[in-house]
């Protein structure tokens, strides 16, 4: 038989360590996601809610 | 408000998007998320002591809030990753089309708090101390979700298996064991 492969899925409570590869893939895929996001800026409906709420403080015309 | 305030604020305007979209998991959500967390923060601005950090702060008020109101509805997995992916510029193909689309699944399928952890941690950039302020608990409880949440990527992604990184790693295991 060869199952040399150890499979240590599930292998109860404890986490399993993962490797740094494993790590840094993860993480990779992370921020590609959520700078993808940050990437976008600020979208004007904030841009104006910021504006407006600062504006009412002190009025600027138009 | 004073302008520095102001700046703060829309400064930390696109991270907190980003961490409202991967707690709710759809675009337009999270931007009303967004929307009533700056409300709310503007509103109760004289209680931000200035000096400290911004970002942190606005992450708390988002966060708690999301918690009370949200969280009674359901998070919309079936859906969240095509409106996700409708709402990233960069093209998948770009990036491994198939992992990426894996890893935003199984990033869906994780407990929110582990999720909620990780995103803090590994891609806001706070640190564990910050995660904890933000979550209000322990820092060894971000750091045991933070763990768990990897583990369980790895898991749902089949990457956590020593022979799953391909020819590279299975060459590298050759040369290792026959290389004397």
């Amino acid at each position: 038989m060869e199952t040399a492969e150890p499979r240590n899925r599930r292998g109860g409570d404890k986490p399993v360590k993962l490797s740094r590869e494993v790590q840094a893939r993860l993480g990779q895929q992370l921020r590609l996601m959520y700078d993808d996001v940050v990437n976008q800026g600020v979208p004007e409906r904030f841009t104006e809610l910021i504006n407006r709420i600062n504006g009412d403080g002190n009025k600027d015309g138009r | 408000m004073d302008e520095s305030v102001r700046k703060a604020v829309l400064g930390a305007v696109p991270s907190l998007r980003a961490f409202a979209i991967s707690l709710c998991g759809n675009v337009d959500r999270a931007d009303d998320l967004v929307q009533e967390t700056l409300m709310r923060a503007l509103a109760n601005i004289d209680s931000f002591q200035p000096g400290t950090n911004m970002s942190a702060w606005l992450f708390t008020i988002l966060r708690n809030h999301f918690r009370s109101e949200y969280r009674k509805r359901r998070r919309e997995v079936e859906d969240s990753d095509g409106r996700y992916a409708e709402s990233l510029k960069t093209q998948p193909e770009q990036h491994g089309q198939v992992e990426f689309r894996e890893f935003r699944q199984a990033l869906a399928q994780l407990p929110a708090d582990q999720r909620e952890a990780l995103i803090l941690v590994g891609a806001s950039g706070f640190s564990y101390e910050e995660a904890a302020h933000i979550c209000g608990c322990a820092v060894g409880t971000i750091k045991s979700r933070v763990n768990r949440a990897r583990t369980r990527l790895a898991e749902l992604m089949s990457i956590g298996g020593v022979d799953d990184f391909g020819p590279d790693q299975q060459t590298r295991a050759v040369l290792a064991s026959g290389g004397e």
